[in-house]
Parts: structure tokens; sequence; C-alpha cells
């Protein structure tokens, strides 16, 4: 065995995420065990699928968000009346913001014992790790930072993969009885090859349930991928929910911007991700609120600055607009040329504070020269300025 | 001195004839970079700002010596660049691709083990010597020869607080972009290692961002071990939880990975961490 990382905490990477629904098809695919269950679009739906299932059976809401159950959104039926009654409830109610529009009909496990498996990359290690934990259903992060000694991490090899014996390891820490032990293993192994194949970031079955029959069985599933391995997966591209993302990061993400939506007044136009981060904190350092991060990227075109533009006015809460660009491959004079086109088109009636240094800075003046912009010389005096221009807005 | 990289260094550029391979190549040239070789499959024969081109490393290596890879390929064929200057023994492989999916970092990093070859990135800008090379993408400019190791997660981040360096009168040892991803060749504490050996840098700055817990586990590593004088800036102090901040890596996961904890670390180790990028150079500044 490899040495554990003492403090490994759980990360969840940069990621597309998918619903539980989406996940537990794809374990099935990879034969690792699912209740017997049906998505659902509408009560009509939900009522034939308890039918076919059997009652009692469990209605789950399928939202990207965590504590589905806390808010009302996992219910247990015991009667027909009852499947009306939650169908109804929980189709078209609303989670931390987004609208529960499909349902997971499950069948209704008999728990015997919950426990947890999951897999990620551990950026310490640099390897794959399987974590596996006896109480199912919990905050796995928590756990890693209250009592990691209650994870148990088994490393996979970067070549030869995970190995059986390490494998039933982990189905050994988590069940006493042999035969359950080995069926986790084979189900660990399963799930490794899942987030192997499928370039995964993340993958949990939270909780795992030993049934009262003495099989294991998924209850809950969550897969996210890695962003960087989406172009080889089209198929899993297309289970993206366009509906549960911000419309405008989709917008920026398809034209190769890097955008997140604040909540603050002062639009930021930045190139690069950590000077983008910089700026935000800035902003915030001398008192007022950031509107977004944005970063244009390396060697920006006109165009990308009017994209970027059209992004960022999309949000009503700009009141002004703040770019810092530090000219290294970008040209100060395309980010200039952008902003004079962009100004036209895009009729922009918010001030705009500019803050451009590096490679053609000079050009850049002259070209912003009449454009009625308000100039700072450092990142620090664009801050200001951009917050003393808010407060005369 | 220096670390990594010097006047000696002998590099060969990876994906040469591309555009980006191209451009930088003239600006590593200009700045008096010994860039000695170029490779891009099919067009061995061709020469690329006077520079020869080759069809595999290897060739490039056996005719010139080469002992520095830099990689300008597209993610989708990044990764077998890697391995083939890995495979040809070249000292350091500097990946300045973005895109390489994590599970591929795992695998060349699970390959790279017990190999006397480093790299560095992916997803990085590269490093610099300043007076004596760069190889990358940096502006050459802003840098200045010095006693200031860098170290830093980002790119123009870095130059942002390297052109504060430098007009507080500071040059630099060597900077280092070491990466935006999650999976890195080289980290914080490898490159603290080699400062540490080296006369000539006398104090670092390491600029760390939101997402995963290097910045905690490097400042336990300058606790422990390491004694020369240590500054410090974190970036996304205003970053969401669960957002990813561009750089793959840059995510805060939950309550894990904040800039507040990373602060906190730093701070408990004795690094004194800047406010603003601007503060950074202001602390050097009064402490030497």
């Amino acid at each position: 065995m490899l040495p554990l990382s003492k403090n490994l905490t759980p990360e969840k990477e940069a990621t597309l995420k998918i619903h539980e629904y989406q996940a537990k098809e794809l374990f099935k695919k990879y034969g690792i065990p699912v209740p017997k269950e049906k998505v659902c679009h509408n009560l009509d739906e939900v009522q034939k699928a308890a039918q076919e299932i059997g009652i009692p059976c469990v209605i789950k809401a399928q939202v990207m968000v965590g504590g589905r159950g806390k808010a009302g959104g996992i219910k247990i039926a015991k009667s027909q009346e009852q499947v009306k009654e939650f169908g109804q409830a929980i189709l078209g109610m609303e989670i931390k913001g987004l609208e529960v529009k499909k349902v997971l009909v499950s069948e209704a496990v008999a728990i015997g014992s919950e426990a947890y498996l999951g897999i990620i990359v551990d950026r310490t290690q640099k390897q794959v790790v399987v974590m596996a934990c006896k109480e199912g259903g919990v905050e796995i992060e928590e756990i890693a930072r209250q009592r990691p000694e209650a994870i148990n991490k088994v490393y996979a090899d970067p070549v030869l993969g995970l190995l059986p014996h390490r494998a039933r390891k982990v189905g050994l820490f988590l069940y006493s009885e042999p035969k359950v032990a080995f069926e986790c293993a084979s189900i660990a192994e399963k799930l490794y090859k899942l987030f192997i194949e499928l370039d995964a970031s993340l993958v949990e079955i939270n909780p795992l349930v030993l049934d009262k029959s003495g099989k294991l069985v998924a209850l809950d599933a969550k897969i996210n991928f890695d962003d960087n391995g989406l172009y080889r997966h089209p198929d899993i591209e297309a289970m993206r929910d366009r509906s549960s993302e911000d419309e405008n990061e989709l917008l920026a993400r398809e034209r190769d911007l890097s955008y997140v939506r604040l909540n603050g007044n002062i639009g930021c136009v930045v190139n690069g991700a950590g000077l983008a981060m910089a700026t935000m904190d800035l902003v915030k350092y001398y008192g007022a609120e950031p509107a977004n991060f944005l970063d244009i990227g390396g060697s920006s075109s006109p165009q990308k600055v009017m994209n970027a533009l059209e992004i960022l006015l999309k949000d009503k809460n700009v009141k002004v607009i703040f770019f810092n660009i530090f000219g290294g491959i970008t040209r100060c004079d395309d980010v200039a040329n952008g902003i004079l086109a962009a100004k036209e088109k895009l009729n922009i009636q918010q001030p705009i504070v500019a803050r451009l240094t590096g490679t053609n800075e000079d050009k850049a003046m002259g070209i912003l020269k009449e454009a009625g912009l308000i100039f700072a010389s450092s990142m620090e005096q664009g801050a200001k300025k951009a917050i003393e221009v808010l407060k005369g807005v | 001195m220096s670390i990594l990289v010097n006047k000696n260094t002998r590099v060969v550029v990876q994906g040469i004839t591309g555009r980006d391979g191209s451009f930088h190549t003239e600006q590593m040239l200009k700045y008096g970079t010994q860039v000695v070789a170029g490779v891009t499959p099919g067009k061995g024969g061709n020469t690329v700002h006077g520079v020869p081109v080759f069809n595999t490393v290897e060739e490039a290596v056996a005719r010139t010596k080469a002992n520095t890879s830099v990689t300008f390929v597209p993610a989708k064929f990044a990764v077998g660049a890697v391995y083939e200057a890995i495979d040809v023994g070249v000292e350091l492989v500097v990946c300045i691709t973005e895109g390489i999916p994590a599970l591929e970092m795992v695998k060349i990093m699970g390959y790279l083990k017990n190999k006397n070859c480093r790299l560095i990135g992916p997803n990085c800008p590269g490093l610099i010597s300043p007076g004596e090379a760069k190889v990358g993408i940096l502006p050459g400019h802003i840098f200045k020869p010095g006693n200031i190791g860098v170290i830093s997660r980002s790119g123009t981040l870095t130059y942002e607080i390297v052109d504060n360096i430098t007009r507080a009168g500071l040059g630099q040892s060597t900077c280092i972009g070491i990466g935006g991803d999650s999976i890195i060749g080289t980290k914080f504490i490898d490159c603290l290692e080699l400062f540490a050996r080296d006369p000539q840098t006398q104090a670092v700055v390491l600029v760390g961002e939101i997402g995963g817990r290097d910045e905690q586990d490097t400042a336990e590593y300058i606790k422990k071990e390491f004694k020369k004088p240590v500054f410090g800036f974190i970036a996304g102090k205003t970053a969401p939880a669960d957002k990813r901040m561009g750089h793959a890596g840059a995510i805060i996961s939950g309550t894990s990975g904040t800039a507040a904890e990373k602060i906190k670390a730093f701070e408990s180790a004795g690094i004194r961490v800047g406010e603003t990028p601007a503060g950074v150079a202001r602390l050097l500044k009064e402490s030497l």
C-alpha cells in the first residue's frame, strides 16, 4: 500500500453534474445494483410507475442540489392516495431555487444498514482513491474534516488500476460477512471502471444499502465529470441539464469564456483566471461587491471582448464596468478595439474604468482616447476609481 | 545561480509549427533562450525562426542535445507529446497546454515515477530565470534578475505581482508557473526544495488560489524545514463555493479549499500574506 495522505479532503472537481436518475442509468450499464425505479415527468407517469413498481414506493425530486429530503423532496408513499398527494406536491415544487421537473419513483428498499462508497482523484497523492465509510447518507467532507479515521482509503494504481485485493479490502472494511464484503468489492471494481472510462471526477453511492434480504443496492447515486475529459464523451455532454445551469454561464462556455455570476454591481473583465479572482477580491477589499468572475482568456480578439461584454451586460445589476488587462499574449490594442466596437453595437451606458497594461498599451490608449473611458494606471487605482464612479451613479 | 532553467538550458519546442508554438519560439529566442530544436511530426526538415524542425523528439535530442522540452501541442495530443519527451530522457518537460483530463495526468504521474524527469504544468505559463532563459509564454520585459523566487498557480496574476516586485526595485532568481490544474507535475513544495538549495534566492513568493490543499501542505513544510523568508498571496477570497473559477483546479468544495483557510495556514507558518498584489511587493520591500 501507498502511504495515505494524512489530511486528505475529498475534492469535488470542476465539473459537469448529472441527475440521480441519469447516474443510476450509468450504474446499471456497469452492473451496479440499483432499486427498481422509473423517471417520471407528470402525475400520470408517477401513478403508473407506482403501480408497476409496487406500493409502498419512494418519490424523489430530481434536482441537482443537496438536502432534497429536508426540503420535502423525498417522500415514501404508502398508498395510492399518497402517491398522488406526494407526486403532485413534489412535481413543480422549488428546492433551493430550482424547479422540480422530474421525479424518480423508486422501489421502497427495506434498509438493513447504510454505508458510503465513493471515488475521487486525490490531488495530493495524484492518484485515484476509493473511500469507504460505515456511516451512510453522511456528508463525507464533514466526516473527513471531523473524524478522518472513520474513512477508509484505498488507492488505485495509475497503471494497473484497482487491484482485486485492494477492492476486497474496501469490502472487508465495510462488511464482516465475507459474502457481502466480496459483493461490495465487486461493486467497488465496477464503480472504478465507470470512473475511469467516463472521465468522472467524483462518483458516490451514498448510501450503499444492505437490505433486509442481505443484498447490496445503491440507493442514491452521484456522478460528476471532469470538464477536461468531456471532449471524448459526447454522450455524457448530452446529459447536461441546461435548465439547472445559469444561462449566461452556458453562453460564456460556448464562446470559450469563463464567467461566474455574483451579486455585486461592478462588472469585471479580466484576462487570466488568477488575475480575475484577484480583481474581484480587490473590488471587495476597497468596499464594493464584484458582479462577476470573467476571464477572457489568453489571445483575446476584439470579437471575444465584444462577446464578453454582451454576457456581462445581461446582468442588470452591473452599474460600472472594470477592465483589468495585463497584456502578455493578450494585446491591449485588441481589447481596446473590442471595447470601441462593443460601445457602439451594444449601446453601453455604464461607465467603463480601464486599466490596460503590457503589450501594445500605447496603441490601446490611442484607440480609446476619445471613447470617454476612465483610465487607471494600476489595478488598485482601477478598483478605487470604479468604486468612486459607482458611488456617484 | 537560479533553479531549473539557465543559460545552458537547451530547449526543444514540441508543436513548433503551430501558431502559438511559432510565436513563442520567437519570443524565447529574443529573450536569449537557447531554443535548439522544434518537433512537429511530419514537418521534419523545415525551420521556424531559424530553428530546425524534426519529426521526433528522439531525433531532435540526438542532433541538438536538447535537455528541456516545452509543449504547445493541443490538449488532445499533448498527453502523447509529454510521454514522448519523458521517454527520450529529457530532464525537464514544461507543458503549457490547458485542458488535459485529470485522469490522464494521474497516468502520466504514475509513468514519471522512478524516472529522472520533472514535469512542470500542465496549464501553466512556464518558467523564467531572468537574464538567463525563459521557457514558456511569460512576458520577459517585466522580469529583472535578482534574489526573489516566485512560485505561482496562475499566469497573468504572476505577471501582476512580479511587475510590482520589479517596480519596487527587486529582481527575481527564477519564477515558476506551476499550473492551474488539480493534478500538476511540480508543486509548491518541490520548487521550495530547489529554492532552499539555491544561494541566489533569498526570499520566496507563493501565489496560491482557492481549491485543493496544496497551500496548506506547503505551509506545514515551511514551518518544519524551509528557512528563507516567504511571502504569499491567495486569490479567490470572493469566490463562491462549488463554482469553477476558470482554472480546473480553482474550485471551493463545500468549506474546504477556501482562501481564508489557506491564508490562515500561510500565516500560521510565518508567511507574510499580501492583502493585494501590490501589497505583496510592499511587504517584500519593507522586510528585505
